[in-house]
């Protein structure tokens, strides 16, 4: 018993340890200013966002780590946890949530998934607000009235002032100039699929509305078990509606592999019957999930410019970009570069520690010629100028640029 | 059955009629479009039920794992869909280190698959038996809550040891360059159409592949129920599944035989690891849960602890998934699956065909 009371004295004196060791060092204003990521580091998407990361940090160490008096601070954190294998909604409302008290954090990077976006929003929103640059969310929802749901963007932002931007063209765009590559393409009979995620069942829903203006005929649009152990059953239902064009909205994560294998083994091979996909699919992981044999063929939209088409500043920072770290950068590499520089800049003009005056710079941001992207600037809602997109095809378990689209 | 019993499911059958009636149309029930296009091209049912028969195959084979558990111990083995996941594993590394893919010779195809089928089984067999000894057999007379626990840890263990191994490329090159996608494994099985190769001029594809699944499945749950029905030790078994305390009395060496009955369970989870890996072709470490929740909903079925409800779970399942793929909406399938679960146990608490292997009052 004796042994038992001494124990508990024990464990209550280590816990009061860690408490004052990890309280906040008094209110004495530091010069540092934290920038944090909050992007999903554990599961397939660690291959994309790595170089996410990277790019951040090379906008990051570029400036040294200073913008006048202060000292920038990058944090990497995860978003996803190793039992979903992808982002996880807990660990993203707990990410904004740590966001919101640290009292350093000045801009939140993220997200990388737009369902992500849609829980950090108001969270940070009502916190200052939190200035958040989304080097990869595309869902229209998130910042334009009337392209997403009822009530949406409105509804993320309580405070009624927008703490939300981005510097990728949203879905909009990209789904529908998905639709009118299928046209091109000569596609006449297209079946739609989606994750059922914000992001997936959006791009789904912009292609869809943009087929039928472009006088496809629609056989079917659904939602997918994203995790199915296969999908034969729903492409034999699909084969016999005789398509010449799948569209799956959606990601990687949420198996689009497996989709594809079972497209062609009930007998639909990519040359009769075309495979497309959003930016969602626009990684290495999905070549591996599909297996290289099967993804031959296989049509992807991005939202900007691929690797391989970089020109002038862009293909610049590519060439800095292997030397650094030694490695490709995925598409996404140079849009975490291309906050990270805004970030930055926007903190030099506001020119003081104050979540307010931040997000009112990053919002001002005009013209923005610093990064490598060209130069742009953010509309009222938050969303790039920019809106060049890119049709690629996947050759030889490769992504090779084909065609320019929206243009 | 009493009058007031029969009264009772009268009642409760109309109010199950009045409810899904009410509520199938939104998850996409209706009736006469689903009769319309049955008429219209009944072939496509045919095929769906194929697909299905194929798929619920392989549920069945997994389903067994988690009956004959329960059958014996009366625990609702949860780490049983992640060691299934764990043969995937084992089978695509023995594909993987040997090289062969679908341009290989077909000489060098079978000793592969069977080395695989061989290594995966004695793999997972071998584990499953250290995780009874480990994990469960102390907990044995422990409250029955407390083994369950247990075995979502060993579930939650194996998990990560899948996430582990996927990013073992500096050992398996094949694995890819990230731990957590998932994995494409060669298309082996031969792929042929069988009935237009018999000359049968039809839509329906139904190819060797799918004809593959479905005789391993029955081999290995004809064999299963011949062990326990006929041989000594599987009279042992149904003996300690009875009564354990009756067994012991009579000379049977009850650790043993359940060490035995996982043994029996994960070789059966190892060889549906190849299976499934060469059927669907998809290695990822999330795949156990997935698949262990539909093979546990199949055993439910069926009534747990009973190998042939097992059997007849799995296959119900895999229809029903296909048929709601097929004519209501993909969205709703996994809806569908437990609704039909619900609305059996609704009537048959015990499952299909009851709890036969186990005495419990």
């Amino acid at each position: 018993m004796k042994s038992k009371i001494l124990l508990s004295i024990l464990l209550v004196a280590l816990l009061a340890v860690i408490a004052v060791a990890c309280a906040p060092a008094g209110p004495a204003a530091t010069n540092e200013i934290k920038i944090v990521s909050s992007l999903p580091r554990t599961g397939s998407s660690k291959g994309q966002t790595d170089t996410v990361v990277n790019g951040i940090k090379m906008a990051v160490d570029e400036a040294n780590g200073k913008v006048g008096n202060f000292t920038i601070t990058y944090l990497d954190w995860d978003d996803a946890t190793a039992a979903a294998g992808k982002w996880d909604p807990a660990q993203e409302t707990e990410n904004a949530n740590k966001a919101v008290a640290d009292k350093d954090v000045m801009v939140y990077i993220g997200t990388f998934n737009s369902g992500a976006a849609k829980l950090s929003i108001p969270i940070l929103n009502a916190a200052g607000p939190l200035v958040m640059v989304s080097p990869a969310n595309t869902y229209p929802g998130l910042t334009k009235p009337g392209k997403g749901e009822a009530g949406e963007p409105d509804k993320y932002y309580p405070s009624k002032v927008r703490n939300y931007t981005r510097v990728v063209p949203a879905d909009d765009i990209q789904g529908a100039v998905g639709a009118q590559w299928a046209k091109q393409l000569k596609a006449t009979k297209v079946y739609i699929l989606d994750d059922q995620e914000t992001y997936g069942k959006g791009i789904a829903d912009v292609f869809e509305a943009e087929a039928k203006k472009q006088g496809l005929t629609v056989l079917g649009h659904e939602g997918i078990d994203a995790k199915a152990a296969d999908y034969k059953a729903l492409m034999t239902k699909v084969k016999g509606l005789n398509p010449d064009l799948i569209y799956f909205g959606g990601i990687t994560q949420n198996n689009a592999g497996q989709l594809l294998k079972d497209k062609i083994n009930v007998g639909m091979a990519n040359d009769k019957v075309i495979f497309m996909g959003p930016d969602g699919i626009y990684e290495d992981a999905f070549i591996d999930a599909a297996g290289k044999a099967n993804v031959e063929g296989v049509l992807v939209t991005f939202g900007g410019v691929t690797v391989d088409q970089y020109t002038g500043k862009a293909k610049d920072w590519l060439a800095a970009y292997k030397k650094k770290f030694n490695a490709d950068p995925e598409v996404y590499a140079i849009y975490g570069y291309e906050a990270g520089k805004v970030a930055l800049d926007a903190i030099a003009r506001a020119g003081t520690k104050d979540r307010k005056a931040i997000r009112d710079a990053v919002f001002a941001t005009k013209d923005f010629d610093k990064g490598v992207l060209g130069k742009w600037s953010f509309d009222a809602n938050g969303d790039t100028t920019i809106l060049t997109m890119s049709g690629s095809s996947i050759k030889g378990g490769k992504f090779v640029f084909s065609t320019l689209l929206g243009q | 059955m009493s009058q007031q019993r029969k009264w009772l499911n009268g009642l409760l059958a109309i109010a199950v009629i009045y409810i899904v009636l009410l509520i199938g149309p939104t998850a996409g029930l209706d009736i006469p479009r689903v009769a319309r296009e049955i008429a219209a091209n009944p072939e496509t049912l045919l095929q769906q039920m194929l697909v299905g028969l194929a798929n619920g195959s392989i549920v069945a084979i997994i389903a067994l794992g988690y009956t004959l558990v329960y059958g014996i111990i009366e625990l609702i083995n949860f780490a049983h869909g992640d060691l299934f996941m764990l043969g995937v594993f084992t089978s695509f590394t023995v594909i993987g280190l040997s090289g062969v893919d679908e341009k290989s010779s077909s000489s060098e195809t079978i000793v592969v698959v069977l080395l695989a089928f061989v290594v995966s089984s004695v793999f997972c067999a071998t584990l499953n038996v250290f995780i009874e000894r480990f994990a469960y057999r102390p907990l044995r007379n422990a409250p029955r809550l407390a083994p369950l626990i247990s075995a979502i840890g060993v579930s939650f263990i194996l998990i990560n040891v899948g996430l582990f191994w996927g990013g073992l490329r500096v050992i398996f090159p094949f694995m890819g360059n990230n731990a957590a996608a998932p994995k494409s494994i060669p298309d082996l099985l031969p792929r042929f159409d069988l009935l237009q190769a018999m000359g049968i001029q039809t839509n329906i594809a139904f190819t060797s592949k799918d004809l593959i699944v479905i005789v391993v499945a029955s081999v290995l749950m004809i064999s299963l129920r011949f062990f326990i029905q006929r041989t000594r030790l599987g009279k042992a078994m149904r003996a300690t599944a009875q009564n354990r305390d009756a067994a012991m009395i009579m000379g049977i060496n009850i650790n043993q035989v359940i060490s035995l009955t996982f043994l029996i369970g994960g070789a059966l989870a190892g060889a549906g690891g190849l299976l499934v890996g060469l059927y669907n072709n998809t290695a990822v470490f999330t795949m156990g849960f997935t698949a262990g929740l539909r093979a546990f909903t199949a055993a439910v079925l069926g009534g747990i602890g009973n190998i042939t409800g097992a059997m007849m779970g799995g296959v119900l399942i895999g229809i029903i998934a296909a048929f709601s793929d097929q004519y209501f909406s993909s969205r709703w399938t996994n809806a569908w699956v437990f609704a039909v679960l619900v609305i059996i146990l609704i009537f048959r608490p015990t499952g299909l065909l009851g709890e036969r292997t186990s005495d419990k009052a």
